[in-house]
């Protein structure tokens, strides 16, 4: 058999173009790596810094009394941020949802464009925005509380629940509406019958996503609390909570060594606290998206 | 032509006579547009009560559609819109005052791909029971219904499994007893074989030759054997291309069912049916 007049073997130019393909396949497994470095490199330094003042007593007790860079807790902390997310979450996911069915079951494709440009919006203002807002709509008149940060954390996680539930409704197969709809059942009750126990799973997800960022917000919690007051073993939503974010600017302004521990130790608990949860959601999400899909 | 015709089923051919008189939909000049688009141009039918009346055509043609104006399911696409007057027992189904659930809940329907809710299976036939109120003996209702859909003796030890695990021919068994369970007049069944397998097909249709007793049926088929073998009446949906290059769907015969199948007085119908297109 004669010699073929061409060879499928490397040469010249199609070299260098798989010498570059090589380069640039390594410059962005780089930035992948990077980015996990960067997390660990913040876990782990977080962690260190504040396993010093990390023990059960740390989140079992209240504040110490007085100058006590060692002694006491951030029960009060802990509570205040269950608090005060608690709250807003109670705030946000009934209006979040309620939202999403509007725009996946009942505005016009218009509206529904528009409506999610308001949420979209709504959800890239900066938080510390926020917080300027609700002072002056609330704390300037009633003073601060938990239940003004509660507010400017409903209004940041109110758009994450909306288009998070939103995603999960369109979902639903139309086929399920139909079928409920041609049982002569409601639009409302086939919504709340069928469309939403379908998407309920995923719906809870979105709002564990926004609550794990909302626990970890600070900048609208700044003036709205508890800074400046002398809050600490307390639940009232009435009355000015600490929260953990708080607890942490107001600890690494202090000081003294013990405090700064107490500080990077509340961080590495909120932090934990965020990646678990964050995680979890993410988790439990694709798991209900291969049920859903499947 | 003998092929098809020794495999028709004339059983229901003394009832057609008697029944003949009873009409449940009358449809004059029905056209449905989606947007600007003509999908079903000027259909003019009777269908009557107590019988099989099956749709058939080729792909694209408007048996869907229509059939979906019947109990308003079209109503679900914003863009859709009829003209001509579609009466059901004398009401027109259209007219200003009437209300589409109250249409849909008279007038079932169940649909080419089976849709179970994700619930058990018992949870799927009471569902439309416990909204509309029919709350009363429930778990008799439930049975009753599992009975009447041919289901009951394969499911009656799991009622409370999920209905996603049953198979495919007894999830669209589950959807017509869902359908029947609230006691609806007329069972709309848009393809409702089409997904199943021959053993599944076969027992939906037995289920038609059971269910025609109580109710009417209107069925939309691709397949004519089956079309020949459930269906009273038969009404044949043409495509019609109209000079402008956009396809309509329109009804181009309507008839008993042995006379579509055997001697159809349009060519086309003897086009279709003998496979000669389609």
């Amino acid at each position: 058999m004669a010699e073929p007049a061409f060879s499928l073997r490397t040469s010249g130019r199609l070299r260098r173009r798989q010498l570059v393909n090589r380069l640039m396949g390594a410059l962005a497994l780089g930035a992948a790596l990077l980015a996990v470095a960067v997390l660990a490199i913040v876990v782990i330094s977080v962690a260190s810094r504040g396993a010093s003042a990390l023990n059960l007593a740390f989140f079992t007790q209240n504040e110490a009394q007085g100058f006590n860079p060692t002694g006491g807790g951030i029960r009060f902390a802990i509570v205040g941020t269950g608090v005060i997310v608690g709250i807003a979450t109670l705030m946000a996911l009934p209006l979040g949802v309620m939202i999403a069915i509007f725009l996946s079951d009942l505005a016009s494709p218009r509206l529904a464009r528009i409506t999610r440009l308001a949420l979209d919006v709504t959800n890239g203002i900066p938080t510390i925005v926020v917080g300027i807002f609700v002072y002056t709509m609330v704390v300037a008149a009633h003073g601060q509380s938990a239940l003004a940060g509660s507010l400017a954390l409903a209004i940041i996680m109110m758009p994450l629940i909306a288009r998070s539930s939103e995603e999960v409704l369109l979902l639903v197969p139309n086929s399920q509406r139909e079928a409920s709809l041609a049982l002569g059942v409601s639009r409302w009750r086939t919504t709340f019958s069928v469309v939403i126990p379908s998407a309920m799973g995923g719906i809870l997800t979105g709002t564990t996503l926004a609550i794990a960022r909302a626990a970890g917000e600070t900048a609208p919690l700044l003036f709205l609390t508890s800074l400046g007051t002398n809050a600490t073993a307390d639940s009232n939503p009435l009355h000015p909570l600490q929260s953990m974010t708080l607890a942490i600017f107001k600890y690494s302004e202090l000081a003294d060594a013990g405090f700064q521990a107490k500080a990077w130790a509340t961080a590495f608990t909120l932090m934990c606290f965020v990646l678990v949860t964050s995680l979890g959601a993410k988790m439990a999400m694709a798991r209900y998206r291969k049920k859903l899909g499947g | 032509m003998e092929a098809i015709r020794t495999k028709i089923d004339v059983a229901g051919q003394e009832r057609l006579a008697e029944a003949e008189r009873e009409t449940v939909f009358e449809a004059r000049d029905v056209s449905v547009f989606y947007g600007g688009q003509r999908a079903v141009d000027k259909v003019n039918i009777d269908i009557y009560q107590r019988l099989v009346t099956a749709i058939i055509g080729p792909s694209g043609c408007g048996k869907s559609t229509f059939i979906r104006t019947l109990n308003r399911m079209t109503d679900l696409v914003p863009s859709a819109r009829l003209t001509g007057e579609l009466r059901y027992r004398g009401i027109d189904l259209y007219g200003p005052k009437v209300d589409p659930v109250e249409v849909r809940r008279r007038i079932g329907m169940v649909f080419q791909k089976p849709n179970p809710f994700p619930k058990s299976i018992y949870d799927n036939v009471a569902y439309g029971l416990r909204i509309l109120g029919m709350k009363k003996d429930l778990d008799q209702r439930v049975e009753k219904t599992l009975r009447a859909a041919a289901l009951w003796d394969e499911v009656k030890d799991r009622l409370k499994d999920s209905a996603l695990g049953l198979s495919g021919g007894q999830q669209q068994r589950l959807c017509i007893a869902r359908a029947i369970a609230v006691e609806p007049e007329v069972i709309l069944l848009d393809e409702p074989a089409s997904a199943l397998d021959p053993i599944a097909t076969s027992a939906i249709e037995d289920l038609m030759h059971e269910l025609k007793r109580d109710y009417t049926i209107v069925i939309v088929t691709h397949n004519m054997q089956q079309a020949a073998r459930v269906a009273d009446m038969t009404a044949f949906f043409g495509l019609n291309v109209t000079p402008e290059g956009s396809r309509e769907g329109i009804l181009v015969e309507y008839d008993k069912t042995e006379k579509i199948f055997t001697n159809p007085s349009d060519s086309r119908t003897e086009g279709y049916v003998t496979g000669r297109f389609g």
